[in-house]
């Protein structure tokens, strides 16, 4: 950390160096109370969900066992989705208030949301092979999807390559808020194009297309996966809050020690 | 105080005095396109029908690598040496100065690319039923890449790997320009009408005209 860093040129007044990271010390307080809880319930909810989904619930008439990969590839779809859309939020509001929480959230959110895009796309291809016989189809959803992966890639690596982490933050800000237009192109590819990839089944206005048996239980883990999701990011953002707490720590300690040094 | 066009014009005129002193930048990004295009039939062979088949994804293909070249340095040289900084304070919002940059990018990067693509159509064996067509979705693809291009150059300015990471932000967005510009060129080459898909080109260049500027002037701001 140089002298120019901007924690140094943000904390102008010595004795109280943390006092723009006072904020943050509530989120930490809150979220380490409600973070083990999140964790529990993800865990009982992915159990239920995932034996269920497995185990109990019927095969498909037509697809046999292999519907099953369904209970992961549909929620991880929507993760990558709703991610994006989270991640675009959080980005707008961190340009907007210059919330140094939302950086940090939109930060530890790109590596998660790319996790859960590319497990989208290798069940996909995993279920693609034994259903229409190939591994990969250029297709629209199939396309956008990997736009979509390729995007939470390039904000993950964006945030990162600046050595101010806070031009890091504007410019992923800025980008995850260009690549929003990629988010209806991925959720209306199947009916603006003809697609190999089938339409949407369950977020379908009037009753779902599937049948109760296999819709239950892939809610169940979709909402298992989702507190999952939210779990990891929460434990990747207060671990950033504390990583930066060090950060400035030890930059006042250096400050200290060369003004203690200098006359 | 100048008024913003006059200051829009100045930037572009520096842009385009620059590129000609430096004709060099502009003929490497020329020579890139050609030879990426004659690279094609050694890898494929050199049977026309084959070479056809694939000469619509290859020129935009091409095309877009090679309008990329320079955008590393589009705000770069100006950032180090401190002329952004009067850009910026020359009462031209800094999304005015972004579109001034574009325009002047695709004004020295896509309109040679243009007067190269008849010699690398011939390379490729493309009909020349198709030459319009394919003219006609460069242009716009060439445009569409330096907005999208100006907006990543802006972002990326001051990263540490800018270079490298500019294609991984920009390429991704511009694969429904490839799409639609090689669906044109086929469309033309099969005697059918290119024109739908160079209008959905238009309308992604319509998307990207006043939303690119906006993300890249923001980005400049932070500098």
């Amino acid at each position: 950390m140089d002298a120019t860093s901007p924690i140094a040129a943000a904390a102008p007044r010595p004795p109280r160096p943390l006092h723009r990271f006072a904020h943050p010390g509530r989120f930490l307080r809150a979220s380490g109370r409600v973070l083990p809880w999140l964790a529990a319930a993800a865990l009982a909810v992915l159990a239920v969900g995932l034996a269920w989904a497995l185990a109990f619930s019927p095969p498909d008439w037509q697809q046999g066992e292999t519907v099953r990969i369904m209970y992961v590839h549909v929620p991880m779809a929507w993760l990558a989705m709703g991610g994006y859309l989270a991640l675009a939020l959080a980005s707008a509001a961190a340009l907007v208030w210059r919330h140094p929480l939302a950086d940090l959230f939109a930060r530890e959110l790109s590596p998660a949301g790319a996790v859960v895009t590319a497990l989208c796309l290798a069940t996909g291809s995993l279920w693609g092979k034994p259903m229409w016989g190939t591994w990969w189809v250029w297709d629209a959803r199939l396309t956008s999807v990997l736009v979509l992966f390729f995007l939470w890639l390039g904000h993950a690596a964006l945030v990162r390559a600046f050595d101010e982490p806070e031009r890091g933050a504007r410019a992923g800000a800025i980008l995850a808020l260009i690549g929003v237009v990629n988010l209806p192109i991925v959720k209306f590819s199947v009916d603006w194009w003809n697609t190999l990839h089938q339409p949407a089944s369950v977020t379908r206005l009037g009753a779902p297309a599937l049948h109760v048996d296999i819709l239950y239980p892939l809610l169940v883990c979709a909402l298992g996966f989702a507190l999952a999701f939210a779990a990891v990011v929460l434990a990747r953002t207060r671990a950033a809050v504390m990583e930066r707490r060090i950060r400035a720590l030890e930059l006042a300690r250096a400050r200290r020690e060369e003004r203690g040094a200098a006359p | 105080m100048t008024g913003a066009p006059a200051a829009f014009r100045a930037i572009l005129a520096r842009e385009l005095r620059l590129a000609l002193r430096h004709p060099a930048d502009t003929l490497a990004a020329v020579l890139f396109f050609v030879l990426v295009c004659a690279l094609f039939p050694f890898g494929v062979g050199p049977a026309p029908e084959t070479l056809a088949r694939l000469a619509p994804g290859a020129l935009l293909a091409a095309a877009l690598l090679a309008a990329l070249l320079p955008l590393d340095r589009l705000f770069g040289a100006d950032a180090e040496d401190g002329s952004l900084d009067q850009l910026l304070l020359s009462g031209l919002p800094p999304a005015g100065i972004a579109a001034a940059k574009a325009l002047g990018h695709w004004l020295t990067t896509g309109l040679p690319l243009l007067a190269a693509t008849p010699a690398a159509a011939a390379l490729l064996a493309l009909p020349g039923a198709a030459w319009p067509a394919a003219l006609g979705a460069l242009a716009l693809a060439t445009a569409i890449l330096s907005l999208l291009g100006t907006a990543g150059a802006a972002l990326t300015l001051g990263a540490r790997h800018g270079g490298v990471l500019l294609p991984l932000l920009v390429l991704p967005l511009a694969i429904p320009a490839v799409i639609f510009g090689a669906a044109a060129i086929e469309a033309a080459a099969a005697a059918l009408s290119p024109t739908p898909f160079l209008l959905l080109l238009g309308a992604g260049l319509s998307l990207a005209a006043p939303l690119a500027p906006l993300a890249a002037g923001a980005a400049l701001r932070a500098e």
